[in-house]
């Protein structure tokens, strides 16, 4: 008896032969059990699948409907050439795309060194002091500062203030709108290199110092270096979440239709291209502000896996 | 080559909580000195405090004195210095995860300064050869991540690491006991070996283990040192009463 019943509740029915009693009632109850539980498994497993489902499918979606509307005008020209006058068909948004570069390049040179050294100071330095209390505060508050307030007042602090003291300062610029991207990336960069460096274990910190390894010099070369992966990740949500921003760059980089890479001028931005053909009333444009869409889209993610391939090549395998 | 220790009238406190003691204790040079008795009574924290790693924990305090060959390290060095000449091994292996086996061991050349190639990659070679590690890892050292070799071949990694900023001392936490029986043979062989060299301190919950590495055997009670004497006096004859409780599996 039982022999057939090896998989779910075989130890009870061991039980029931040695007492003698109740065999088959109990065993039947154990068929019942081990269906349902069979049926719950089942339900979760189909509830997990369903929300990776969810999850996966809104990029899939917009991807696959970007390059259904965008992909026919990807081309040469896209790449090549500058916008052309309003009407004539044609042109592309190569200044965009350089513009783009040139912005995030300066957002990245503002918001990735002073985000990382935000995050050393919480993590290492200050930890339980007040100040770090007041600099963690500010970096959530910022973190939820509406775009478009960035934007209006890095006009108000940049571009209508004339400063000997700042750079570019006085007018529309490419900096102002590198500035308000870079400003925006400050607060995920420095949180997340916080909760990196928290990840790592303490006993690689005192394995640092039992070596005779002065404190500055043990965070920078071994936490640090510990947390890298996920710093670099840090760093690249917050690069991938301004590379797509249009309203700081509205009142700050201003936009231009020709090829622009100087940081006292207008720089034209893919977004702010795509913001600018979105609304016009021709067709022709309306496809390039697609294309440029699917372009954004597919530079942004080239740009993470590029940084995420060069960072990893020096880094171990089986080190993470 | 190895240096004494001369500890003094030393106390440690954890926040209110005082550890240990008025230890005095003087541990000879060249030799292996085990240091057992039941968890909490403050090995560790004894052994953290001859390498000032104690004072790495904010609320933690220390007074009395320590001299390491004709050094107070308290008043006359920087704990960065007093480190450097004694080195320390873990609980648990913890090599820096992200660093090769090569990087592994050079960390505390590199880390303060020391850039020679050459003598590096001998340095290197001499540490894991001296922790029996060499012929395991040859092949791979720049190749392969410390994290991925074994638990015990990551241990007798962190001992060639601490042996490779070439310590007068080397200070052993419970090296084993996080390891299955044939590392931990590899290791006991291993301080065998060293001890020539260096003077080795290791606190053990494994009576055995002391019996085996040291010459000299000190039994901790609850923050105080209660008997310190030869390894074969301590297991065969001990003079204190809770000493010989202890090691007869009385209690602890």
């Amino acid at each position: 008896m039982g022999g057939n019943t090896r998989s779910a509740g075989a130890g009870e029915i061991t039980r029931d032969r040695r007492t003698g009693l109740g065999g088959s009632r109990v065993r039947s109850g154990n068929k019942l059990r081990s269906k349902i539980r069979s049926l719950i498994d089942g339900a979760a497993t189909g509830m997990a699948v369903l929300s990776t489902v969810l999850v996966v499918a809104p990029l899939v979606i917009i991807f696959v409907y970007l390059i259904y509307r965008g992909a026919s005008s990807v081309n040469l020209d896209f790449f090549t050439q500058i916008p052309k006058p309003e009407g004539e068909a044609g042109g592309g948004m190569a200044n965009a795309i350089l513009g783009s570069a040139i912005l995030l390049g300066v957002a990245s040179a503002i918001g990735v060194p002073i985000g990382i050294g935000g995050g050393i100071f919480l993590a290492e330095f200050g930890r339980g002091t007040k100040l770090a209390n007041a600099v963690r505060f500010t970096a959530d508050v910022l973190n939820g500062v509406p775009s478009i307030v960035m934007g209006v007042a890095i006009y108000g602090l940049i571009v209508k203030t004339h400063s000997p003291f700042l750079p570019f300062s006085g007018h529309f610029s490419a900096f102002s709108g590198g500035a308000a991207l870079g400003i925006m990336m400050i607060p995920t960069v420095c949180r997340t290199t916080e909760e990196m460096l928290r990840m790592v274990p303490h006993a690689v910190r005192e394995a640092a110092l039992a070596l005779g390894v002065s404190n500055w010099r043990s965070v920078l070369s071994i936490t640090v270096k510990t947390a890298s992966p996920g710093i670099i990740t840090g760093c690249m949500l917050a690069f991938a979440r301004v590379a797509g921003e249009t309203a700081p760059l509205l009142f700050t980089a201003l936009g231009n239709a020709f090829w622009s890479s100087s940081l006292d001028r207008p720089i034209a931005a893919l977004p702010l291209q795509i913001y600018i053909y979105a609304l016009s009333p021709y067709d022709d444009q309306h496809r390039l502000a697609w294309a440029g869409a699917l372009v954004l889209i597919v530079l942004i993610v080239l740009a993470v896996s590029l940084v995420r391939y060069v960072t990893s090549r020096g880094v171990l395998k089986g080190a993470s | 080559m190895g240096v004494g220790i001369e500890v003094t009238n030393l106390n440690a406190w954890y926040g209110t909580n005082h550890t240990l003691q008025d230890i005095n204790l003087n541990i000879p040079a060249n030799h292996a000195t085990a240091l057992i008795g039941p968890s909490g009574c403050g090995k560790s924290t004894f052994v953290r405090c001859l390498n000032r790693m104690h004072e790495t924990n904010p609320i933690a305090r220390v007074t009395g004195t320590v001299r390491i060959g004709d050094m107070d390290i308290y008043e006359e060095a920087k704990p960065v210095e007093i480190r450097r000449r004694v080195g320390m091994v873990f609980q648990r292996p913890n090599p820096f995860p992200t660093m090769s086996i090569y990087d592994n061991v050079a960390a505390g050349l590199k880390l303060n300064g020391y850039s020679n190639r050459q003598s590096l990659d001998e340095i290197v070679e001499r540490s894991l050869k001296n922790s029996a590690l060499w012929d395991e890892v040859k092949d791979d050292l720049k190749k392969k991540s410390g994290a991925s070799l074994s638990g015990g071949q990551q241990q007798r990694l962190c001992i060639a690491r601490a042996l490779a900023v070439d310590p007068e001392v080397l200070l052993m936490d419970e090296p084993a006991s996080a390891l299955d029986p044939v590392s931990t043979s590899k290791i006991e062989d291993l301080i065998f070996e060293l001890k020539s060299q260096y003077t080795i301190v290791i606190v053990t919950h494994n009576m055995q283990q002391a019996a085996r590495v040291a010459e000299k055997t000190g039994f901790f009670l609850n923050g105080r040192m209660v008997e310190f004497d030869s390894t074969h006096k301590i297991f065969t004859n001990p003079s204190d009463k809770r000493t010989e409780d202890y090691i007869t599996g009385r209690f602890g």
